[in-house]
């Protein structure tokens, strides 16, 4: 099995499921986790879905051009910069209430 | 056309002297000084009527005055809805306008002069002349409008008038129902006249196109120069009237026209008190005198008869419009002329020949034709003449209550030594609505009568001759009751003439009552292209003066002196007697009306559906906002992961549409 594998190089459609795949497990986490930092994690698995499938695109449909590659690289660095804020607020939250369970955090209704 | 003199330029000074007046007098004098109002509001009708009577000795002394023509002498526009449909405000000099300018100039200064005397000591004596000074601007408006919508604005504006005049005394509250009643029930009858109005003026609008140039080239000798849809001058158009006349409703198979011109003598027959629409003026006595005489006897109850000799020219060209005119008048006057002979307060017996007088000048219009409008100029007479003496005989009435303190008749009696001056002069009017030769009922009561036995409408005629012996009756029945005989109360014993500034008047009204009717009068007030010129019918003159004088017999007989005959006569006709007593029942008709059938079957249904299912309309919608709300409310958790729960639920949602539209 392994060398049937090895045998054929991957296609744009494994890389868009495999994406798809990573998409959906960040969405779950995102809907599900009760944890904050969960979330956060989450989220960042989503961004990387999307990055995977600009780097996917970028080889398989124009493979001469690298816009695809700067992309990725933007939203790895937008991440980064989102997960910071992201943490600050979270750890701003926790020194104030002591909590980091979204359940409780439900301040927005008020 | 030749320049305008001074006098015509400036007729529009007529009813602006009194607005001005009462403006004044309202806002300014009547809170400083009492006295001074009721001098001011004076000396502005005299100042009017000396106006009203230089523009009449140089309109019938002008071409246009001697071939009866029309002249418009001032306009401006008032309100422009779009370009060629105004409405202007404007001063119309006609043979019949300037009529009822005399008419209503000189009875309201009169009874001006009056008031000084009567109101003195009212609480309320700068308000009174105020309010006056209102109605007879209001009512020369009316007769001044070139147009039917000024004649509509001001046909109101003395409605109102009345409401407050006879409302005047507001702590009484039998005054302020009469005030109430008079207004709703004019009111009812003037929605009427707005409907006919606005038929009027919506085919006239429809029509302009076609004959205004036809009719714009006729009336530039009429001195107007942009003619509009609403004045009477394109209404009264021949070619218009014939189109409107070939315009079948399809229902009861009457024409456009005849619909329009009955709903309009429907607001005519509120303001003139026509038969069912009268029951407000007998009520409305309970104004005070001068304004009985003013405004519920001279001249705003004729508006009504003005109203339909102003729009003669359309009555007549639906002819069923006008036969409606001339059974209306007709019933009533006959009608009002049997319950004034059983009433006891002389004021009512006043408004029931009022009633009855008004029903022959609508009659004499109604049997009038283009062709022989002998008819036409009859009324206006009987309206000229009949405005001196009733004012005469309600003024005089007024002298007669402010001496006895009493409006029953039974309780006066021998009068006639005591106010010598009221006796004389009431015993001309009385002559004079008798229609004894040479006082003036007589001349213009003969012409109504030449009038219907000529147009060969002889129940008309039969009638009019028996309402004639009938008026000679009540007449006399008051006159005698209350002036002859023994004095029947402490005070008709102790009773003292009027000052001066109250006689004064009377003996003014006395006398033109005796020469009112040497006027030649069908020389200055004609319709048509043939003026009728009328002398004495021999005939005619012959069996209303007997007529007359039965009557007189009568009265004669049954009151002077005792009054068992009278009493016997009332036993031996019983329960008929007690109908008439009680004025037919009409006021407890109207009642049984409005209160049973309107408020209980129309009023309480309608109010139901307003409650419930209106309002129920209403409330439901509240309802399903709240309830709406409520239960979203639940929707909003603050917690960021219920959002986009919903928020991706509803991206997969809009994906499954655009894949399903996809495909």
């Amino acid at each position: 099995m392994i060398e049937s594998l090895s045998l054929h190089k991957p296609h744009i459609e494994h890389w868009l499921v495999l994406s798809a795949i990573l998409f959906a497990i960040g969405l779950y986490g995102l809907l599900s986790r009760r944890n904050a930092i969960g979330i956060l994690m989450s989220i960042e698995l989503m961004l990387n879905s999307a990055i995977l499938n600009l780097a996917a695109f970028n080889r398989f449909v124009a493979p001469a051009s690298v816009d695809g590659q700067i992309m990725a690289l933007f939203v790895t660095a937008v991440a980064a910069a989102e997960a910071v804020v992201g943490m600050a607020i979270f750890v701003a939250i926790f020194r104030h209430r002591r909590i980091i369970d979204v359940n409780r955090m439900d301040l927005m209704k008020d | 056309m030749e320049q305008l003199s001074f006098v015509f330029r400036n007729a529009w000074l007529i009813p602006a002297i009194p607005l001005i007046s009462f403006a004044v007098l309202g806002l300014l004098v009547s809170p400083i000084s009492k006295r001074l109002a009721g001098i001011i509001g004076t000396v502005a009708i005299f100042i009017s009527a000396a106006f009203s009577f230089l523009l009449a000795w140089s309109y019938f002394h002008s071409p246009a005055g001697r071939e009866h023509t029309a002249l418009i002498t001032w306009t401006c526009e008032w309100l422009r809805y779009q370009t060629g449909l105004t409405v202007n405000i404007g001063v119309l000099v006609d043979p019949i306008s300037v009529l009822l300018m005399i008419v209503v100039t000189t009875v309201s200064a009169l009874v001006h002069l009056y008031s000084i005397g009567y109101m003195h000591g009212d609480e309320g004596y700068g308000r009174f002349f105020t309010y006056l000074n209102l109605f007879t601007f209001s009512m020369l408006g009316l007769v001044v409008a070139p147009n039917i919508i000024q004649m509509y604005i001001c046909w109101e504006l003395v409605g109102v008038s009345s409401f407050l005049l006879i409302g005047f005394h507001y702590q009484k509250p039998a005054a302020v129902a009469a005030s109430n009643k008079a207004f709703i029930v004019t009111r009812f009858a003037d929605s009427g006249f707005l409907v006919g109005i606005l038929i009027l003026g919506y085919y006239g609008y429809r029509l302009f196109g076609e004959f205004a140039p036809a009719a714009a080239s006729a009336a530039v000798k009429n001195g107007v120069t942009n003619l509009q849809p609403f004045d009477f001058l394109y209404l009264n158009n021949p070619a218009v009237l014939a189109k409107l006349a070939s315009i079948n409703l399809h229902v009861f198979d009457i024409s456009l026209l005849t619909a329009a011109m009955v709903l309009v003598f429907m607001g005519a027959a509120g303001k003139s008190a026509m038969f069912p629409l009268h029951i407000w003026l007998p009520d409305a006595m309970e104004g005070p005198t001068p304004v009985s005489a003013l405004i519920h006897a001279a001249t705003m109850v004729v508006a009504g008869v003005y109203l339909v000799a102003r729009l003669f020219p359309a009555f007549a060209a639906s002819g069923t419009a006008l036969l409606v005119v001339a059974y209306v008048g007709a019933f009533t006057s006959i009608f009002a002329a049997i319950i004034g002979i059983t009433q006891d307060d002389i004021k009512r017996v006043l408004a029931f020949s009022t009633l009855s007088q008004l029903g022959y000048m609508m009659l004499a219009l109604g049997v009038a034709t283009m062709e022989h409008p002998l008819g036409y100029s009859a009324s206006m007479f009987h309206l000229f003449t009949h405005a001196f003496f009733k004012a005469l005989l309600f003024l005089a009435a007024g002298a007669v209550i402010h001496a006895v303190n009493t409006n029953n008749i039974w309780e006066m009696g021998g009068l006639a030594k005591r106010l010598p001056v009221t006796h004389g002069t009431f015993l001309v009017a009385t002559l004079a609505i008798s229609g004894i030769w040479p006082f003036a009922g007589f001349f213009s009561k003969d012409e109504i009568l030449a009038s219907a036995l000529a147009g060969g409408h002889y129940v008309v005629f039969a009638v009019a001759l028996a309402v004639a012996g009938m008026t000679a009756l009540y007449m006399f029945r008051i006159y005698f009751v209350t002036f002859w005989g023994k004095s029947r109360s402490d005070t008709a014993g102790h009773a003292h003439e009027a000052p001066v500034v109250m006689l004064l008047p009377l003996v003014v009204l006395a006398i033109l009552s005796v020469v009112a009717g040497f006027v030649n009068f069908s020389n200055y007030v004609s319709i048509g292209e043939h003026p009728e010129h009328h002398g004495i019918n021999p005939t005619v003159a012959v069996s209303a003066t007997i007529a007359a004088l039965t009557g007189i017999i009568l009265a004669v007989f049954f009151y002077t002196g005792q009054t068992d005959r009278a009493a016997a006569m009332s036993r031996l006709l019983g329960r008929i007697y007690t109908l008439i007593k009680q004025k037919f029942y009409i006021d407890e008709i109207y009642l049984f009306i409005t209160r049973r059938i309107l408020f209980g079957f129309i009023a309480r249904p309608f109010a139901w559906f307003d409650r419930n299912v209106v309002d129920g309309g209403v409330n439901l919608s509240a309802w399903i906002t709240r309830t709406t709300g409520r239960e979203l409310r639940y929707l909003q958790t603050g917690q960021v992961q219920v959002y986009s729960l919903w928020f991706v639920g509803g991206m997969l949602f809009l994906l499954l549409v655009l894949w399903a539209g996809a495909r």
